[in-house]
């Protein structure tokens, strides 16, 4: 009783969440990257990685359903599809938030910047790191390191409040600054909510390695 | 939770194999138990001894005790026929007497028990059909054969002659391996409406019928008693490596 084409299907399901977390990561950093380099044409690529990003979300609940349609999973192979299928969602949101600051790079890029981007770049990195620590401790089930990624979230929220500070003053001292402001203020925003669906990334570990629900942030 | 039977220290053997090893359980009354694992773990030996069953076998024995009701089964003054009566048992096959009525198959317990009111073997007859939910296909065709019947049927008709005794406490082994999808869903449904006022005890191979239906389950390997828990613990979360790897089928 191996089961063998059912373990190889939860081993291609695992392959395909931790490639979906990949190309996010990657696309979170090229559209900050574009934003920082007034870049509208891979600004461009950001927005069309999204029909990829929604493709491989799909897959993965095609994918979840037939395994639990037709095998009955139990124990941890369950609770492996449970993550999986939840993850898929907060991958594939992040995929649409990346979207959306790559649309704010298409309508600034030819628009002089109103200050040098020091901090968003930074936020970016951070999730970047995060996402990528998230799906190592997937892949490893490795929940301390789960943890320890949900806790950074905190940064990323100190980072935001700290930009959402600065730029309000930018629109107090220049008006004419406020819609430039007011684009940045939404980006540092998608970030900060990008760290949240992290932080859910990371709760869902938890729960495949040990079946408890925590909330880590 | 209250316990109909409680176990303690149960050992078994076939002449000088042992088949069961220090086996302690609590059987939750008017809940069903679930007892799961791979073919030749112990299982059915194991509800063979609640009912002092296994010791039919030639060179069978047990020991330990087994309380029912806090009364230990194995005493020397209990009666194994009346412990048969007040434990009955559903086997995997349906097995109705073959040359017997459908009336007859009910009562056959009770007839052997000596009673004779036909007015009472009636109203029995129709209460555990009843019970069995059987009664509506079978009304009109009281007096024909037992084994007229579809598979489905014939195993309600063997619960209905396990219920017609008045039981506290029915086993089921491996009650629906022989039926199909439709009617292992009506014994499924039987199941849970019986619990309200029997204990059930179910051996099942299958892990998702023991999901389903089950409020215990118990994970037996090589005669041993592995885990025992709520059956949504044991099926989200094992605590046991074996369990885990038995109900996932990486077992082996």
């Amino acid at each position: 009783m191996v089961r063998e084409a059912y373990h190889k299907d939860l081993h291609k399901l695992r392959e395909e969440i931790l490639n979906m977390g990949s190309i996010v990561g990657k696309t979170i950093g090229d559209a900050v990257l574009s934003l920082k380099n007034r870049d509208a044409q891979m600004a461009q690529k950001v927005i069309d990685m999204d029909k990829e990003i929604d493709a491989l979300d799909h897959s993965i609940e095609e994918n979840c359903m037939r395994l639990l349609a037709l095998q009955q999973p139990m124990a941890r192979d369950l609770r492996l599809i449970i993550s999986v299928l939840k993850m898929s969602i907060d991958l594939e949101r992040m995929g649409d938030l990346a979207l959306e600051i790559a649309v704010i790079t298409k309508m600034t890029a030819s628009v002089p910047p109103i200050k040098p981007l020091i901090d968003i770049p930074r936020m970016s990195e951070i999730c970047q790191d995060m996402l990528k620590n998230t799906m190592i401790a997937f892949e490893n089930k490795d929940v301390e390191l789960a943890k320890a990624v949900g806790k950074r979230d905190d940064e990323i929220d100190m980072l935001f409040d700290q930009v959402r500070r600065e730029l309000i003053s930018y629109m107090i001292e220049d008006p004419k600054k406020i819609t430039g402001a007011q684009h940045l203020t939404f980006v540092a925003r998608y970030l900060e909510r990008i760290g949240d669906h992290i932080t859910n990334l990371c709760e869902n570990v938890v729960f495949m390695v040990t079946g408890e629900r925590l909330e880590l942030n | 939770m209250q316990n109909k039977i409680t176990i303690k220290n149960l050992n078994a053997w076939f002449g000088a194999k042992q088949v069961l090893h220090d086996i302690d359980i609590g059987i939750e009354k008017n809940g069903i138990t679930a007892i799961i694992g791979p073919s030749g773990c112990g299982k059915s030996t194991f509800i063979r001894c609640l009912n002092r069953m296994h010791e039919v076998v030639p060179y069978a024995k047990a020991s330990g005790k087994v309380l029912v009701d806090d009364r230990d089964i194995y005493d020397s003054d209990i009666d194994p026929v009346e412990i048969r009566r007040r434990i009955g048992m559903v086997f995997q096959k349906p097995n109705p007497f073959p040359t017997m009525s459908i009336r007859d198959n009910v009562v056959a317990g009770l007839k052997l028990g000596g009673l004779k009111d036909k007015k009472i073997l009636d109203t029995m007859t129709e209460e555990s059909l009843k019970k069995a939910a059987l009664w509506d296909e079978v009304k009109n065709d009281l007096n024909k054969s037992g084994v007229s019947l579809s598979g489905g049927q014939q195993q309600r008709l063997c619960i209905a002659r396990a219920l017609a005794v008045e039981p506290e406490v029915i086993l089921f082994d491996e009650p629906c391996s022989a039926l199909d999808p439709i009617s292992t869903s009506k014994i499924e449904d039987l199941m849970l409406e019986l619990k309200e006022k029997y204990t059930i005890v179910i051996v099942t191979h299958n892990m998702q019928q023991a999901a389903r239906v089950s409020d215990h389950t118990a994970f037996f390997l090589y005669g041993k008693l592995i885990e025992f828990g709520e059956t949504d613990q044991i099926f989200k979360k094992p605590k046991e490596k074996s369990t885990e790897d038995y109900i996932i089928g990486r077992f082996g």
